[in-house]
């Protein structure tokens, strides 16, 4: 029977009611007393110096309350980059200042020069349009390796397009080239890991409100992390007192990483607000998304796989140019190195590794981290070259995987790129993909497919990624300049019923399903009778929020640590109740137990003799039932897995259908297995859409040109193939308390590279000598490589 | 979008009148303006909604020939045009349910974007245009990306389908939008094959004489199978270049042939 309660069982998500019948209430719905609204004017050329910005017009106009140009910012500080990155001499990175308003120069189409708060919308917006700039063009930055040698910079003031060149590890590099010099054998790939627009169903949204009476700020916003944004604002950005500064994420319409980071209008409406003493209000416009939501991706990459004769890997080598677009936003830096290079060993005993990694300014979007971070992109270059080299060498793709696996008797295993993976077991997730995509019966399928005129293809794949983001410790280390603990309050309320505060945020995750499955299991107590409180920093305990997979590996576990104390706390006060020593009592479904009788107290009865102490001893016991713990990791978890899929080519138009997926994920133990198979479904999607059809484009001129779903194709429906996904060889974490991993970054890591080898393979197979196809897979693309 | 009067007239005649304002348009099923006018890429002074004139909505079919109204939805075509099975099934494919149940075969063939659907049936079926003021040979009406022989203020107010002997469309999408990338109308009549081309050339939709040619004199997908069309003049794009899109015109015009033999 599975379970129904607790641990292990999949009630339906009791978010989705609100969801599904439309009573979500997300930023724009709340509408405060007394609302004015801001909309910006955006830069519509890349790369220029202002001479001068006339707003006269617009503050004559209808309704009209304010203008603010970047003049008015230039006394407040900047968006910082959470990661301070050296280069390989040592030198710091490139860290220009980014304003909330742009100030003498704009520097990517959608770059806000002005911002106007009128009494409606529409008047703001009619406003917006008559501001007058005067902009002085300067050729665009768009390509990487033409920015690099170019002689036009997106900030001027640092002479020099690149941020920063970095090596990991630099002490490898030596014995990684060597080792290359002598193989028997390289294969070299170069590809590019395409830019994504991140297109969360809701477009980013804020209102700024300010009490003069208190002096007090609020800001409602679509944000992934309330704290983070509050910090960066305090701290950084404006200078308002944490304490007199409440953030709240209410619902939010999928993040997928862009709605992680702080941006300027999150600023300027909480100025705004101050300057009006009225709340102002602004939501993004789906053009706005396109422009300024943090955009995901945008490597150009070159690896290299060196092995002996039979495909024993004897090293990678990478060398990456990563966009950072204008300007460094919150996770920048960290994305395509330390969630990049880290993992660049993959799920392989490989004895030298190095990578550079360069990163890049462009007149473009932000770019930052977007579902999977860095870890997609690792994955991508190393299984596209393994696929690539298997071929060279006449090797099946699954037998030079497992023979390069790291086998399970090798944990805890330090890759050479500086990780400690503490347990996996490679060989059985590809044992489940071979079996559950009958990877024996491919070659009648494939007849069948050529029968009607269709080319079929496999493709196989073997990812790993690091998650349940991170050790503080470590990171720091690294230079990230925050902490990446978690938090959670447990609040026994006097008639049992229990309010989890956590400082994870859910924005489709369903956490508000699966932390009361935690807290249920470890109290035996009906899950219906907790509730979790998220994205108010104010009735929330300090978290750093969701992304990374780490809500439940590290929130979770702040969770499974506030419950002990609550259980540890609810001891005492039973034992004061049964008269015997807390030693003696155990907890057992609900009720609290002296070992080895029938003497017992329910936990209902326990929460209540805290809240009315009568005949409590004071002296031993504070009243009150509620308990507060932090939970810093000691590693990062690794979740991991073996993807395949089969594709058919159309060799006549290059349309490729994915006929069927299989997942099979190391996930650590799992809470809810429907919400983890919805995650990995999601991650599917996401992975499919880069692989298959999207991709941010930019002309020379720096103009997106696919800056609508006119010409950016998001998956749809009957794009996505029959999906298996299995979470059967989960070995569990080795130390975090629940033993989780992560899973919600996972379909997107693993599944590009699992595409694109099963196309390459099916036009292989077809006798076109084609060994790589940039992401996404169009038809023209496909048709083209194989016409080329 | 930006403020705008709104009329929303019962006949033709006084449809015509409102649209005699300065700056004034006509609106459809708005599939097409509205997006433009939130985008406050057009900023007419008035706009005139046809949708609540009755005279020109429906299909009738009658001797050989199709009728619908200008003011006749995706929708409606595609659960009614069963006289012309391949015009029917060609507005059963455009865009999503939302797009059918509001969009009109009037506005798509005034608006007559290079890549919709619709112009492709009308060109190939050598339809008729029929408006306010006067009646327009297809061959006569396209003449260029959105460019018509429509006079300002004019309206669509019914098309006429000659029912052909066999006919198919054979659509390409583009995996965004999902309008045709290339998309291919081939109408088999007595006196010889007309095939028309959308979605490819800077000049909008084409006739393809040569395929139409070949195929007059064989009605077969061997007779279109050595023909290539010619890459000049063709859109290249994000979605696909002229090469690739000269490639789909022979591909899908093969495929439209065995759909309708
Ligand atoms: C998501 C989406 C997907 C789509 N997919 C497709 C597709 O696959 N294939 C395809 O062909 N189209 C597609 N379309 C376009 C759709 O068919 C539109 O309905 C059509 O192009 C315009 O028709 P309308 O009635 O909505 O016109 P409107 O948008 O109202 O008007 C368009 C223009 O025509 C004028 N006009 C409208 N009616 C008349 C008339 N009777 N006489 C004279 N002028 C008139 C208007 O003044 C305006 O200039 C899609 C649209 C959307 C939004």
């Amino acid at each position: 029977m599975p379970k129904d309660n607790g641990i292990g069982a999949s009630p339906k998500r009791r978010e989705d009611v609100r969801f599904l019948t439309g009573r979500g209430k997300y930023t724009d719905d709340i509408q405060l007393a007394n609302t004015s609204y801001a909309c910006f004017a955006r830069s519509d050329v890349a790369n220029g110096v202002i001479k001068s910005i006339d707003t006269s017009a617009a503050e004559a106009m209808p309704g009209v309350l304010a203008v603010f140009t970047g003049e008015d910012f230039v006394e407040v500080g900047g968006n910082p980059a959470g990661w301070a990155i050296s280069s390989r001499d040592g030198t710091p990175m490139h860290e220009p200042k980014r304003p909330v308003l742009a100030h003498g120069k704009v520097r990517h189409v959608g770059d806000a020069y002005a911002a106007v708060v009128a009494e409606t919308p529409e008047q703001a917006r009619d406003a917006a349009e008559a501001i007058e700039i005067d902009i002085e063009e300067q050729p665009a930055v768009i390509d990487m390796a033409a920015a690099l040698s170019g002689s036009t910079f997106v900030h001027d003031e640092i002479g020099t397009n690149q941020c920063f060149d970095w090596g990991w590890i630099e002490d490898n590099r030596e014995a990684t080239d060597e080792a290359i010099k002598n193989a028997p054998h390289v294969t070299t790939l170069e590809l590019i890991n395409n830019r994504v627009v991140p297109n969360a169903m809701e477009p980013r949204a804020s209102i700024g409100d300010y009490d003069p009476g208190t002096d007090e700020y609020k800001l409602y916003t679509t944000s992934q992390n309330p704290h983070l944004t509050r910090l960066l604002i305090s701290a950084f950005v404006l200078g308002i007192p944490e304490n007199k500064l409440t953030v709240v994420a209410p619902d939010v319409g999928g993040g997928f990483g862009s709605k992680i980071y702080h941006y300027g209008e999150e600023a300027l409406v909480l100025a705004a607000a101050k300057k009006l003493a009225r709340p102002v209000k602004w939501t993004a416009s789906r053009s706005e998304a396109f422009l300024t939501d943090a955009h995901g991706r945008d490597h150009v990459t070159k690896i290299e796989l060196a092995c002996d004769k039979e495909g024993n890997f004897i090293a990678f080598r990478t060398e990456t140019l990563a966009n950072v677009g204008a300007y460094l936003s919150n996770f920048s830096t960290a994305t395509p190195t330390f969630l990049h290079g880290t993992l660049m060993a993959g799920t392989y005993t490989v004895p030298n590794v190095y990578v550079n990694v360069k990163t890049v300014f462009t007149n473009t979007a932000p770019v930052d981290a977007y579902r999977g971070a860095g870890r997609p992109e690792a994955t991508y270059s190393i299984e596209r070259v393994i696929d690539k080299c298997a071929d060279e060498l006449g090797i099946d793709k699954i037998e030079i995987r497992r023979k390069n696996f790291i086998q399970p008797d090798q944990y805890p295993y330090t890759t050479p790129v500086g990780l400690s993976y503490d347990i996996g077991n490679y060989d059985a997730l590809m044992d489940t993909l071979e079996r559950r995509l009958d990877v024996a019966g491919f070659e009648a399928r494939r007849a069948e497919s050529a029968a009607n005129g269709k080319l079929r293809g496999i493709g196989i794949n073997s990812y790993i990624e690091a998650c349940g983001i991170a050790p503080s410790n470590l990171v720091g280390q690294l230079g990230s300049r925050v902490g990446l603990y978690d938090a959670a309050t447990v609040r026994v309320n006097a008639t049992g019923n229990i309010s989890v505060m956590v400082g994870a945020h859910s924005h489709g995750q369903g956490h508000e399903t699966v932390f009361p499955q935690v807290v249920a299991e470890m109290l035996g107590i009906d899950e219906a009778s907790i509730d979790i409180v998220h994205g108010d920093s104010s009735k929330i305990p300090f978290g750093m929020g969701t992304y990374g997979s780490r809500s439940l590996a590290v929130c979770g576990s702040a969770v499974v640590r506030a419950t002990e104390k609550i259980i540890n706390k609810g001891k005492k006060i039973a034992a004061h109740m049964l008269e015997a020593s807390d030693a003696d009592i155990e907890l057992v479904d609900g009720q609290f137990t002296v070992a080895g009788t029938d003497k017992s107290v329910g936990f209902g009865d326990v929460a209540l003799k805290a809240y009315i102490p009568h005949e409590f001893p004071l002296e031993d016991i504070e009243p009150g039932l509620e308990e507060t713990a932090f939970y810093d990791p000691a590693n990062f978890t690794y979740p991991s897995g073996a993807y395949g899929c089969e594709v058919e080519v159309d060799p006549e138009t290059g349309k490729v259908d994915i006929l069927k997926f299989v997942a099979c994920d190391d996930f650590g133990n799992v809470v809810n297995p429907m919400i983890v198979e919805g995650q990995v479904q999601g991650g599917l999607g996401q992975g499919i859409g880069q692989a298959m059809l999207e991709v941010g484009t930019y002309d020379a001129d720096g103009q997106l040109t696919n800056g609508s779903y006119m010409d950016y194709a998001m998956p749809r429906a009957d794009d996505m193939p029959q999906m298996v996904v299995d979470h059967s060889n989960g070995t569990a974490c080795t130390h975090n308390p629940l033993g989780v991993k992560g899973c919600g970054e996972a379909g997107a890591i693993g599944s590009p590279p699992t595409v694109v080898n099963a196309v390459v393979n099916a036009l292989r197979s077809a006798g076109h000598d084609v060994t790589h196809i940039d992401m996404p897979l169009t038809p023209s693309r496909v048709w083209a490589a194989m016409n080329g | 979008m930006y403020e705008f009067d709104f009329e929303r007239p019962s006949t033709i005649a006084e449809a015509v009148a409102a649209l005699a304002t300065e700056d004034a348009q006509a609106l459809g099923g708005g599939q097409t303006l509205i997006p433009t006018l939130k985008q406050r890429l057009a900023s007419p002074s008035k706009l005139v909604s046809l949708s609540g004139i009755a005279e020109m909505k429906g299909i009738s079919a009658d001797g050989g020939t199709v009728t619908i109204g200008g003011g006749t939805s995706h929708a409606a075509v595609a659960a009614g045009a069963g006289a012309y099975p391949a015009l029917a099934a060609l507005a059963g494919n455009i865009g999503d349910p939302a797009v059918r149940s509001r969009g009109t075969i009037g506005g798509s063939l005034a608006n007559n974007d290079p890549s919709a659907c619709y112009p492709s049936a009308a060109l190939a079926s050598g339809a008729t245009i029929v408006t306010n003021t006067r009646e327009i040979a297809a061959d006569d009406y396209f003449e260029g990306m959105f460019t018509t022989a429509l006079e300002e203020g004019e309206i669509i107010t019914a098309v006429r389908f000659p029912v052909p002997d066999a006919a198919a469309y054979a659509k390409f999408e583009q995996p965004a939008s999902r309008f045709a990338l290339v998309g291919v109308f081939v109408a088999k009549y007595a006196d010889g094959v007309r095939v028309a081309v959308t979605g490819a050339s800077e000049d909008g939709v084409f006739r393809w004489t040569e395929a139409e040619e070949a195929l007059s004199a064989n009605f077969s997908v061997d007779a279109v199978a050595g023909l290539s069309a010619s890459a000049d003049g063709l859109i290249s794009d994000l979605h696909g270049d002229a090469a690739y899109r000269a490639h789909l015109i022979g591909v899908m015009t093969k495929r439209a042939v065995a759909a309708a033999s």
